[in-house]
């Protein structure tokens, strides 16, 4: 029997005073992800057929290419906050939860700097 | 990982079969969960027949009329019987209610009657609410000021007072939180629809001084956060009311004092 009262319980470590910067962060890239997605649709949609030579024409254009680097970055943060509240619902061992909760960091990290060299090897003429 | 299925002791086996029909009547099946700690059997489902005619005409007339006349054993909390104490809340249905205001004649078929779920069970249909009460407790639902006690009563314009329409009417039943999946998974960390909706009664009381340190113990991943707009809550809430409204307010008033 564990000898505390339900309140010391219900209270357990206190809060943790935070919380609004995660939700607001994901209103925000969720926003953002809705617009460039538009973009990036009309970005495929215009290169439908076009070869090697043209799309790095196209990415060379800077504002082509820091609208799809702005899609990453809102992407995988999103993705990332997105996982994480996932594995915060779901999973409740204290280990497995913080090796999940890491794994998500840097599997949304890997994304993001893979697709951001890409781009800016394409962009850059590579 | 949460647990989705049951554990083998709590897996629900067919029971016994009461009172059988006899005669004219308009007869109506009852299925009710039965489980005591007392002698180590598994969950079952009991069916009892009530004739209609002899009972009134709510879950919570039938379930009387089974405790008075049929299984003396069977064991519910129940009290005003007109949906003001919340005693009598259960999943009736499917959807989780109060007995009181359910009619029998609202439910096609037979009436399966199950304690409110993911919570401990006592005995049959009486769930352990020790955890819900304590986190009430835990949001301090009372008027909280630093000014001295005014010699009257506190005043609050008439505009004030609509702001708490639709959030003082929560009998604290507990329909919603125990509806809630997220509350089912975390319901040791997250303080679910009820104690929000009642967390935002105090939040957005006018006489209340104590509006940030309420919005600072509720600011946390797991307390607040958890809600994800499912929206069983108001669906199943049996007064009305909409406690999703109130956490997305509260989340609203989080940003607000942000930006």
């Amino acid at each position: 029997m564990a000898m505390r009262t339900p309140l010391k319980t219900a209270r357990q470590l206190g809060s943790a005073k935070e919380g609004a910067d995660h939700f607001w962060k994901q209103r925000v890239t969720a926003v953002a992800n809705l617009v460039l997605g538009l973009f990036l649709v009309w970005l495929i949609a215009s290169l439908v057929g076009a070869d090697h030579a043209t799309v790095k024409a196209k990415l060379a254009n800077p504002v082509i290419a820091l609208g799809l680097l702005a899609l990453i970055v809102s992407g995988t943060v999103h993705m990332r906050l997105g996982m994480q509240t996932i594995i915060e619902d779901y999973v409740h061992k204290d280990g497995s939860k913080i090796v999940l909760l890491m794994l998500n960091t840097f599997f949304a990290a890997a994304i993001a700097l893979t697709s951001v060299y890409a781009i800016l090897k394409l962009s850059f003429g590579g | 990982m949460v647990q989705l299925t049951l554990p083998k002791n709590s897996k629900v086996k067919e029971g016994k079969t009461w009172n059988r029909p006899v005669g004219d009547g308009s007869w109506k099946q009852v299925r009710v969960y039965r489980w005591t700690p007392d002698d180590g059997q598994n969950p079952r489902i009991d069916t009892y027949h009530i004739d209609q005619k002899q009972c009134g005409p709510m879950v919570l007339d039938a379930l009387m009329k089974i405790k008075n006349e049929i299984d003396p054993t069977l064991t519910f909390r129940r009290s005003c019987r007109e949906g003001i104490c919340g005693s009598c809340a259960m999943n009736i249905d499917g959807t989780n209610t109060l007995a009181c205001l359910k009619g029998l004649d609202d439910v096609d078929g037979a009436v399966k009657i199950y304690p409110l779920p993911h919570m401990e069970v006592i005995k049959d249909l009486v769930p352990d609410m020790t955890n819900f009460y304590a986190q009430h407790r835990s949001i301090e639902p009372w008027l909280k000021t630093d000014t001295a006690t005014p010699p009257n009563e506190w005043k609050q314009s008439r505009e004030d007072r609509e702001k708490l329409d639709g959030l003082y009417e929560c009998i604290l039943c507990a329909c919603c939180s125990a509806s809630c999946p997220s509350y089912w998974w975390n319901s040791d960390r997250y303080l679910g629809p009820a104690i929000l909706l009642q967390a935002y009664r105090w939040v957005i009381d006018s006489r209340d001084e104590a509006t940030g340190e309420r919005l600072d113990n509720l600011e946390d991943p797991f307390r607040l956060y958890r809600c994800h707009t499912i929206m069983n809550c108001a669906k199943a809430c049996p007064k009305g009311l909409s406690p999703a409204k109130a956490i997305a307010e509260l989340k609203k008033l989080m940003v607000e004092r942000r930006v």
